[in-house]
C-alpha cells in the first residue's frame, strides 16, 4: 500500500485504488460475497424450477421457464406426514407463538432489568448470577423436568406452554439487555425522580422506558428471530396443533412419498427464512447493533 | 437495631420486589430446579418413566462407553476446533478488508450477515440441497467438464462433519466480522497514524498492534461461537439427522433422542449434566472477569 | 416565591453510613439554621455527596437521626421531607420538554393543573428560561440545562434545597454567572440551602458557614472568615485558599518564640488556643497575602526569589527562606525577579500555628 513519494496531489489516497493489493483485496471480498450469496441463489433458482428441470440440468442454472408453482404448492398443498396442507399452518402457529412469546418476554425482561439496575431488590444478585450462567447452557439440562412439570400445571402442549418456554428462556438475554442500558444512565436521574415523589411503576414508565426506545427495537429484533428460528423448543413444548413454521418445514422436507421435490423443499425453506431476513434487510443496522449488544452480555 | 431500621425502609423497595417475583420464581424452579431434577435423574436408573432409584455415578460409566456418546464427543470437538478457527479467522479477515475504505462496504457487511438472520433448520436444508451428491455441486462440477469430481461428503461418514462446518461457518462468519469491525471501528485512529509514521507494513500493524487490542471482542466471539458449539443440534437435525450412520451425531441430539425416541432418561441426563458442567467449566473463568468488572462498576 | 415562610432546620444527629466495610461518614453531626446557607467542602471521595443523598432520602443511614423542620424524616421518603435537589449532571428528564421537567414533581404529587402551570411560569420567569419552555433538555446548552434544573428544584417550593456540585460541569464564565443567581435566589427565597462542592472559591463567596469535610468527618465548621484565617488544622488550611497556605517547620522556644534554623519569630501577639510548651515542634502556616515588604526594616526576614507569576491584578513570588518555601502575594507593580533577596515581615496575628498533629495551637 505505498503510495509514490513524489506525487504533487496532496491526497495520497487517488493512487491507491489501483494498486496491486487494492484489486486482491476486492477480488477476495467479491469471492467470498458470491460464496455468501450462493445458497440464497440456488434456493431460490431451484423453488422457481420445475422438477424435471431439476433433474436434468444443474443447481447453478437459470429456470429456462419460471414458475410459481413450487412455491403455491409449497404453501398450501405439501405433505407433513398424513396430512397435505402446505406449511401456511405453520407460518400462522408461528405467527400466534411469536407475538405473545415477543411481548411477554420483552415485558418481564425490562421490568426485571429496571428492577435490578435501581432498586437492588433482594435476590437480584442471585437472580443477576443465574441469568449469566443459564444464557450459556444448553436447553437439554432443562427441557425433561420442564416437560414434566408443564404437564402437571397443565400447559404441556399448548400456546400458553410455548409462550412461558419462550419467556423463561428469551429472560437472560432480555434482562441482560435492559438492564445494562439502564445501568449506563446516570444515577442522578433516578434520584431526581425520586426526589419529585415518583414512585417504582411511575419511573419507570414515564421516565426509564421513553429513553429506552432504542434498546426494546433491539429487543424486539433479537426476540423475533430468536423466536421465529427456534426448533427445538417449538418441536417439546408447542404441541401437534402449535408446532411452529421451522418444525413444520424439516418434517415436509423429511415427508418423502415418492420422489423428493426439491423445489417444493426450497420454496417452503426459503418462506421459512422470509420473516427473518425481511426484519433483517429492514432492520439493517439494528440488526448489527442487537447481536453486538446481545452478545456482549454483563 | 441497625436490621430493624433497614426494614422499615423496605416499604419503598416493596414494589421492586413484586417486580422481580417472576424472574426469581423462574430461576428459582425454572433454572435451578429443573437443572438439579436433571442431574438427580441421571443418578437414578431411570428408563421410560423417572424413578427413584439411586444408582449413584453408573449412568455416566454407561455413558463413558457408549459408542454413539463417543462418538457425538469426538463429533463435535472436530467440528467445534474447525469451525471456531474458520469462523473466527474468516470473520475477522472480512472485517479488517471492509475497515480498508472499501466501497459499498454497507452492501457487503449485509451480504455477510444475512445468513446469520436466518434458522439453523433453514441453513442445513440449503447447504443439503447443494450438497446433494446426485443432483447438487457434484453434479454441476460433472456438467461443466470434471466427470471424475467427487463432491459426496454429506453421504460420506468420514467427512460428513465437514459439511457441518462449511454450513455453520456460512451461517456465523458474519457474526465475527460484525463484533471484529465494532472491534476495529474502536480503535483510536491516531494508533494507525502513528504506525504508518513508523513506516510500518499493514499485516505487521495488524498482527502486532491492532489484534492485541481487540482482546475484547475476540473473547466474546469466542464465548459466542463456543455456546452455539455446544447448543449445536438444529444443524445436525436438518442437515444429516445424525448420519449417515451416526457419523454427524452431536451431544445435544443424543440427549433429545435418549428423551424423547429410546426412552433412557438416565442416560440421557447423564449426557446433559456432563453437557452443563462443560459448559460451566468454560464460563466460569470469564463470567467470574465480568462478574469483576461489574462489581467494580458498583453495579449488580 | 410564596410569601409564606418556609424555611426549614436541618440537623443530622450521629448519622453513620457504610458502603459494605467501606464506611463513609462517621457519627456525623449537623445543624444547619433556618435560611442558613451551608457549603459542604471537601476533596473529591470525603463523602459530601453520600451525606447529601442521605439528607434527601436516597441513602439509607445505618445508624443517627436526621430531622428537618423540626420533625424525624430519618425514614422518611425523599418527596416527604420538603427538600429539593440539583445535580452536578442536571438530570433532566431526556424525553420531557423544560415545562414537563420542571411540573413533574407536581403532578406526581396530585397539584392541580392551573396551580403547577402558575408555579413553573413564575419559576420560569425567576430564571429567565421563559422561552426555553417548549424545548427538550438535548436542545439546550449547560447553563441553560442547570438553570432548567433549578428551577425544577424551585417550583417544589421546598423548604430545603440540596445542591451537588451544580455548577462543576459548566465553563469559569457560567460558573460565576450562575452562582451570583444562586445568591440571589437565597436571599429572595430565604431557604435553607446545602451546597456541595470541592471549589473553594464558590464555598467561600456563597456560604454563610462552610463545612470542611474530609476522611468521613467534618473538619471545621465555620463561617468562610473563619475558615480562612483560622483554619482549624493543617488539612483545612491547605485546602482552603489559592495558592497554598506556605509552612514553615521550626519549634517554640522560651517566651513564645518559634525558632528554625535560619529564622526567629515572637509570637506574643499570637492567640494560642492553648498555652504552648517549651521546645514543641510547630509548623508556622503563612497566607501568601499576609507577607509584608519591609525593606530597610532590621528585623526583617530574607527569602530568596524562585519563580515570580504575574497574576494581572497581582503577583505571586515563590521563594525559599533557607529549605523552607513560602509563596508571597505582591503588588503587580513590584519590581521584582528570580534570584532578588526580598526582606519579608509577617503580622504575628495572621499567623496559623499547628502541634505535629496538624491541630490548630
Ligand atoms: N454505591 C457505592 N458503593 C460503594 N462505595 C461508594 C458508593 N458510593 C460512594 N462510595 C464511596 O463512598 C465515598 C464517598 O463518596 P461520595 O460520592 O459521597 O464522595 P464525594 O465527596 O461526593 O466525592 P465527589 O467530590 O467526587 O463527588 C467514596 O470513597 C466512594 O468510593
Ligand atoms: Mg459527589
Amino acid at each position: 500500500m505505498s503510495t509514490p513519494r513524489a506525487s504533487r496531489h496532496p491526497s495520497g489516497r487517488r493512487p491507491k485504488r489501483l494498486s496491486p493489493s487494492r484489486v486482491g483485496l476486492y477480488a477476495f471480498l467479491l469471492i467470498t460475497a458470491l460464496f455468501f450469496l450462493t445458497p440464497l441463489y440456488v434456493m431460490l433458482v431451484t423453488s422457481l424450477k420445475p422438477m424435471a428441470e431439476i433433474r436434468l440440468g444443474n443447481i447453478m442454472s437459470l429456470p429456462a421457464a419460471p414458475t410459481l408453482d413450487a412455491w403455491t404448492t409449497a404453501w398450501s398443498r405439501a405433505c407433513t406426514g398424513l396430512s397435505c396442507n402446505g406449511i401456511s399452518a405453520g407460518f400462522w402457529n408461528s405467527i400466534r407463538i411469536l407475538v405473545p412469546s415477543v411481548i411477554v418476554s420483552i415485558m418481564v425482561g425490562a421490568t426485571t432489568g429496571y428492577a435490578m439496575s435501581f432498586w437492588r431488590p433482594r435476590g437480584a444478585k442471585l437472580l443477576f448470577a443465574a441469568l449469566m450462567v443459564v444464557a450459556f447452557i444448553p436447553y437439554q439440562v432443562f427441557i425433561y423436568p420442564l416437560v414434566r412439570i408443564f404437564s402437571q400445571v397443565g400447559i404441556a402442549n399448548s400456546l400458553a406452554g410455548i409462550v412461558l418456554v419462550h419467556t423463561v428462556f428469551g429472560l437472560p438475554t432480555m434482562t441482560l439487555l435492559f438492564r445494562n442500558h439502564f445501568a449506563s444512565l446516570p444515577l442522578e436521574l433516578f434520584k431526581a425522580a425520586r426526589v419529585d415523589g415518583a414512585g417504582f411503576w411511575r419511573i419507570f414508565l414515564q421516565i426509564m422506558m421513553p429513553m429506552a426506545v432504542p434498546i426494546a427495537v433491539v429487543a424486539v429484533i433479537l426476540q423475533v428471530t430468536g423466536i421465529w428460528n427456534d426448533f427445538i423448543l417449538g418441536l417439546v413444548f408447542a404441541g401437534r396443533d402449535n408446532l411452529p413454521m421451522t418444525v413444520q418445514l424439516n418434517n415436509v422436507v423429511n415427508t418423502t412419498q415418492g420422489e423428493r421435490t426439491y423445489n417444493v423443499d426450497m420454496a417452503a425453506t426459503l418462506l421459512t427464512a422470509l420473516v427473518p431476513l425481511c426484519v433483517y434487510f429492514v432492520s439493517g443496522r439494528w440488526f448489527v447493533r442487537g447481536i453486538a449488544a446481545g452478545a456482549v452480555k454483563g | 437495631m441497625v436490621a430493624a431500621a433497614k426494614r422499615l425502609r423496605i416499604g419503598s423497595r416493596l414494589p421492586a420486589q413484586i417486580a422481580l417475583a417472576p424472574a426469581l420464581l423462574i430461576a428459582l424452579v425454572l433454572y435451578c430446579g429443573t437443572t438439579s431434577w436433571t442431574v438427580w435423574i441421571s443418578l437414578t436408573s431411570s428408563r421410560m418413566l423417572p424413578n427413584s432409584v439411586f444408582v449413584g455415578l453408573r449412568q455416566y460409566d454407561v455413558l463413558a462407553n457408549n459408542d454413539r456418546w463417543l462418538a457425538s464427543i469426538a463429533n463435535i470437538a472436530t467440528f467445534g476446533a474447525l469451525f471456531m478457527t474458520a469462523a473466527l479467522t474468516i470473520g475477522f479477515l472480512l472485517a479488517a478488508m471492509i475497515d480498508q475504505k472499501v466501497r459499498a462496504e454497507s452492501l457487503l457487511r449485509s451480504v455477510f450477515l444475512y445468513p446469520f438472520s436466518m434458522s439453523f433448520i433453514v441453513t442445513g436444508l440449503a447447504w443439503r440441497w447443494m450438497l446433494d451428491p446426485t443432483l447438487g455441486f457434484e453434479k454441476l462440477l460433472h456438467d461443466i467438464g470434471f466427470a471424475d469430481a467427487h463432491f459426496d461428503w454429506i453421504v460420506r461418514p468420514d467427512r460428513v462433519i465437514y459439511t457441518l462446518v462449511i454450513a455453520s461457518v456460512w451461517h456465523a462468519a458474519g457474526l465475527v466480522m460484525a463484533i471484529m469491525l465494532a472491534g476495529l471501528r474502536g480503535v483510536d485512529r491516531e494508533i494507525w497514524n502513528a504506525a504508518r509514521v513508523d513506516g510500518l507494513p499493514t499485516w505487521r500493524i495488524f498482527v502486532f498492534i491492532i489484534i492485541p487490542m481487540m482482546r475484547g471482542s475476540f473473547a466474546t466471539a469466542c464465548v459466542l461461537l463456543a455456546t452455539s458449539v455446544v447448543k449445536l443440534y438444529d444443524l445436525s437435525v436438518a442437515m444429516t439427522n445424525g448420519g449417515p450412520g451416526i457419523a454427524s451425531e452431536v451431544p445435544a441430539k443424543f440427549v433429545m433422542d435418549y428423551l424423547f425416541e429410546r426412552g433412557n432418561l438416565a442416560l440421557a441426563t447423564a449426557a446433559a449434566t456432563t453437557m452443563l458442567i462443560t459448559v460451566v467449566v468454560v464460563v466460569a473463568p470469564w463470567y467470574h472477569w465480568q462478574g469483576r468488572k461489574a462489581r467494580m462498576a458498583g453495579i449488580a | 416565591m410564596n410569601q409564606a415562610p418556609n424555611r426549614s432546620s436541618v440537623s443530622l444527629r450521629g448519622v453513620e453510613i457504610a458502603y459494605g466495610p467501606v464506611r463513609v461518614l462517621d457519627r456525623l453531626d449537623l445543624e444547619v439554621a433556618q435560611s442558613e446557607f451551608l457549603v459542604l467542602l471537601g476533596p473529591s471521595g470525603c463523602g459530601k455527596s453520600t451525606l447529601l443523598n442521605a439528607i434527601a432520602g436516597l441513602t439509607e443511614v445505618d445508624s443517627g437521626e436526621i430531622w428537618i423542620g423540626g420533625r424525624n424524616v430519618t425514614w422518611e421518603e425523599p418527596k416527604d421531607r420538603g427538600i429539593a435537589m440539583v445535580f452536578q449532571s442536571y438530570a433532566l428528564y431526556p424525553r420531557m420538554s423544560v415545562r414537563k421537567n420542571m411540573s413533574f414533581g407536581l403532578e406526581v404529587s396530585g397539584m392541580k393543573r392551573p396551580d403547577v402551570q402558575r408555579r413553573v411560569t413564575e419559576a420560569a420567569a425567576i430564571l429567565q428560561i421563559t422561552e426555553l419552555l417548549d424545548r427538550k433538555p438535548s436542545e439546550l446548552s449547560g447553563g441553560q440545562r442547570q438553570r432548567v434544573a433549578i428551577g425544577r428544584a424551585l417550583v417544589r417550593d421546598a423548604g430545603v434545597f440540596l445542591f451537588d456540585e451544580p455548577l462543576s460541569n459548566l465553563d469559569a464564565q457560567l460558573r460565576a454567572e450562575l452562582r451570583t443567581e444562586i445568591k440571589r435566589l437565597h436571599a429572595r427565597l430565604g431557604a435553607t440551602m446545602i451546597f456541595v462542592t470541592h471549589d473553594q472559591i464558590e464555598a467561600l463567596t456563597l456560604a454563610d458557614r462552610i463545612a470542611v469535610m474530609r476522611d468521613r468527618r467534618i473538619q471545621q465548621l465555620g463561617t468562610p472568615h473563619d475558615v480562612y484565617m483560622r483554619p482549624a488544622n493543617k488539612f483545612v488550611a491547605t485546602f482552603v485558599g489559592s495558592p497554598a497556605m506556605s509552612f514553615l517547620s521550626g519549634h517554640i522556644t522560651e517566651g513564645r518564640v518559634f525558632e528554625t534554623s535560619t529564622l526567629r519569630l515572637d509570637l506574643s501577639g499570637y492567640a494560642f488556643t492553648a498555652p504552648p510548651s517549651v521546645g514543641m515542634p510547630v509548623d508556622l502556616g503563612i497566607r501568601p497575602e499576609h507577607v509584608v515588604l519591609a525593606p530597610g526594616e532590621a528585623a526583617a526576614i530574607p527569602a530568596r526569589v524562585e519563580l515570580v507569576e504575574p497574576m494581572g491584578s497581582d503577583l505571586l513570588a515563590w521563594t525559599r527562606i533557607g529549605e523552607a518555601a513560602l509563596t508571597v502575594r505582591l503588588s503587580a507593580e513590584t519590581p521584582v525577579a528570580p534570584g532578588d533577596i526580598l526582606p519579608l515581615m509577617f503580622s504575628t496575628r495572621r499567623l496559623n500555628l499547628f502541634d505535629a498533629q496538624g491541630e490548630r495551637l
